[in-house]
């Protein structure tokens, strides 16, 4: 089991009004499994939580109850140091704004993660190459952020979330600052990935880019409200079919 | 090679964070130079004050070796103690006191009482009032180790004779219009006949003892001196120890003798000063050592200014590259190493700082060698205040990083993603 999470919850304490506490709850007792070599897609509409439970996922932040192991270990109780360790040897980030370092060439922001690694810095340059031919920049490797496309940026990111072969990958709406060209580059990454054995969890609103998981989790105020592998979503079921019908509807219209 | 891997992996850290410091004061030129300017004042102002400083020490010290290692100095003084029961007039040394010395302490070499007087002197038709005329003795001219350019020094007969003979400079030759070779010209001393049997050398000494430009010198035998003033008195003695190593001993058994034929108690204080040379130059280094701090405190006060400035950019660059720390958080980075990385930072811009300091402090020191001071032609900024102030500059690095510095390792990393 890669994560297995336990009545997760996060509140959020706002000060108190007319003597009662004012809290929010982000996240109300969420429970959650993931196997090796998932590709989930978790999805909701803003405020219901995804996010937090992605910084939680990604020990990025703490939850303030319940339990959360990752790959065996019991990571929910940990210092913030030792979480570092954590995000460094078990966690690959995709941002959606991509966080790449604006100075520094694809290589560089690749080498990154390594650099805070006990086990990889040494050959980091190599790691870091290998990384990038994978996600097909092997040409790219001396440009800067602002010489490469959005799509080759997000796909700079994905080789850094990688290079330290981390147990899963975690994007944040990793499509949501492309187009749909370069969105459908980042989906085919993230499908020839999955290929390869890579454990995938992303946060979407988009059902196009759900899809191409093969389980998705919705969330709504805080809660797991349905979780089925993608060809028994019934949401999604209904919206591949509205797809379908407006290109048939489409094609009909079009004239001859 | 596992064992060490943990250290190499703190160097590798390290001299990444110092790449990317390096980058980020390149980056960022103008602002660094503004930063670290009062680092550089600072250290600059140590260098050029040290370094002058310890030129001038040395200078003084130079001067005072060319005086003689071996030179002793003696007088009566009147300490607080004394005062009512004796006046200074008193406490003068006598001439059964320098025979006494002269007797008894042994390793003293050589033994001059000098006795000053201020006589009106002439040539011709030129009178020249209130001259200073020194009444000495032949070893005199062994002591004072000057030569003797024309005719001869004096001998113990001008002294048992009470001689009206006298050895002048060519300072005196030139103030009286005497004809270049003096020898054997007569003067007016105090409206005596005087002969001239000698011209001594002029000698080049520091304004500090009274030279600078040259006196008019006239000297004539003590006795003569005597003779001529007999209210005055003996002014100082001045002697030559065998061994410079001997200074302790001399000074102990000139004041051993002084106090016995003063019949001074053992709880009374001394009458008299023995001064060696060591004793003034450890006075002089006590002082140049008092400079030393007080400037010393100085540089630490403009230190700390500058320090400010470097922890007040440090915060600004912490809050600039907000998302970075939360990027780097993101991808492991330990608190710990988030935090040497903006201390490396703030530590490398004060040695920045300190590098241009320390140029700037040589270009002034060149500049203060080449100002018509003689003291200060030897100003170099000694080795340890370049070091001193390269430590200083790292420390108030640190000091002032630290603050900018734990602030940047306690973000939180979701925060400071989200931060714009």
């Amino acid at each position: 089991m890669t994560i297995s999470i336990r009545n997760l919850e996060k509140v959020y304490k706002l000060g108190t009004e007319k003597g009662k506490a004012l809290e929010v709850r982000a996240l109300d007792g969420v429970s959650l499994d993931i196997e090796e070599n998932e590709y989930v897609a978790i999805m909701g509409t803003s405020g219901s939580g995804k996010s937090t439970l992605m910084n939680i996922l990604g020990c990025l932040d703490k939850p303030t109850g319940g339990e959360y192991s990752l790959s065996g270990i019991p990571v929910h109780k940990m210092s913030s140091a030792a979480l570092a360790k954590v995000r460094n040897e078990q966690i690959g980030f995709v941002f959606q704004s991509f966080e790449l370092l604006a100075k520094q060439t694809a290589l560089k922001n690749v080498t990154l993660p390594m650099i805070y690694s006990r086990a990889n810095w040494l050959g980091a340059k190599k790691r870091a190459k290998v990384a990038l031919q994978r996600v097909g920049l092997g040409d790219r490797m001396h440009h800067r952020p602002n010489q490469l496309s959005g799509g080759q940026r997000q796909r700079v990111a994905v080789a850094r979330a990688l290079v330290n072969d981390p147990s899963i990958l975690l994007a944040d709406e990793p499509t949501g600052n492309l187009d749909s060209t370069t969105t459908d580059e980042i989906i085919a990454l993230f499908q020839g990935l999955h290929d390869s054995g890579q454990t995938i969890v992303i946060v979407t609103h988009e059902e196009e880019v759900a899809g191409h998981a093969k389980r998705i989790v919705r969330l709504r105020d805080g809660k797991v409200v349905s979780d089925y592998p993608t060809e028994d979503d019934p949401v999604h079921q209904e919206f591949l079919r509205a797809k379908a019908a407006t290109a048939v509807r489409l094609a009909e219209a079009a004239p001859a | 090679m596992i064992i060490f891997a943990p250290i190499l992996m703190l160097l590798r850290v390290l001299s990444q964070t110092v790449l990317l410091a390096l980058a980020q004061i390149f980056n960022n030129k103008i602002r660094t130079v503004l930063t670290t300017l009062g680092i550089v004042v600072a250290v600059a102002s140590i260098i050029l004050i040290m370094g002058a400083l310890s030129g001038m020490q040395r200078g003084v010290l130079a001067e005072f070796e060319q005086f003689g290692a071996k030179r002793v100095f003696m007088d009566g003084t009147l300490p607080p103690s004394w005062r009512g029961k004796l006046n200074w007039r008193e406490v003068q040394l006598q001439e059964d006191e320098i025979e006494a010395i002269r007797e008894h302490v042994d390793s003293l070499d050589m033994l001059c009482a000098m006795y000053y007087g201020t006589y009106s002197v002439q040539y011709e038709e030129i009178l020249l009032e209130a001259i200073s005329t020194v009444g000495i003795e032949p070893s005199w001219h062994d002591i004072e180790n000057r030569e003797i350019i024309a005719g001869r020094r004096f001998g113990s007969v001008d002294l048992e004779q009470a001689r009206n003979v006298c050895v002048i400079n060519e300072k005196a030759i030139e103030e009286l219009n005497l004809p270049r070779d003096a020898v054997g010209e007569f003067i007016l001393l105090s409206g005596r006949r005087f002969k001239i049997v000698g011209i001594v050398e002029t000698i080049e000494r520091a304004a500090m003892f009274g030279g600078g430009d040259t006196q008019t010198e006239m000297y004539i035998p003590i006795t003569t001196a005597m003779n001529l003033n007999p209210n005055g008195w003996i002014n100082f003695a001045q002697g030559e120890m065998k061994n410079p190593d001997d200074a302790d001993n001399v000074v102990a058994e000139i004041t051993f003798v002084l106090r016995k034929m003063r019949s001074i108690e053992p709880d009374e204080d001394d009458t008299f000063d023995v001064q060696v040379m060591q004793n003034i130059i450890d006075d002089f280094n006590k002082i140049a050592l008092v400079m030393t701090m007080i400037t010393g405190v100085v540089v630490l006060v403009s230190l700390v200014v500058g320090g400010i400035g470097i922890m007040n950019i440090m915060l600004v660059s912490v809050s600039e590259r907000t998302r970075e720390i939360g990027l780097r958080k993101a991808m492991g980075a330990h608190p710990l190493v988030i935090l040497m990385q903006f201390l490396v930072e703030a530590v490398v811009l004060c040695l920045a700082g300190a590098a241009v300091g320390i140029a700037v402090g040589q270009l002034g020191l060149l500049g203060v060698r080449n100002m018509p001071f003689e003291m200060l032609e030897g100003a170099a900024a000694p080795g340890w205040a370049i070091a001193l102030s390269a430590g200083l500059s790292a420390a108030a690095g640190i000091g002032f990083g630290m603050f900018p510095a734990i602030r940047a390792s306690l973000l939180n990393p979701i925060d400071a993603l989200r931060h714009e």
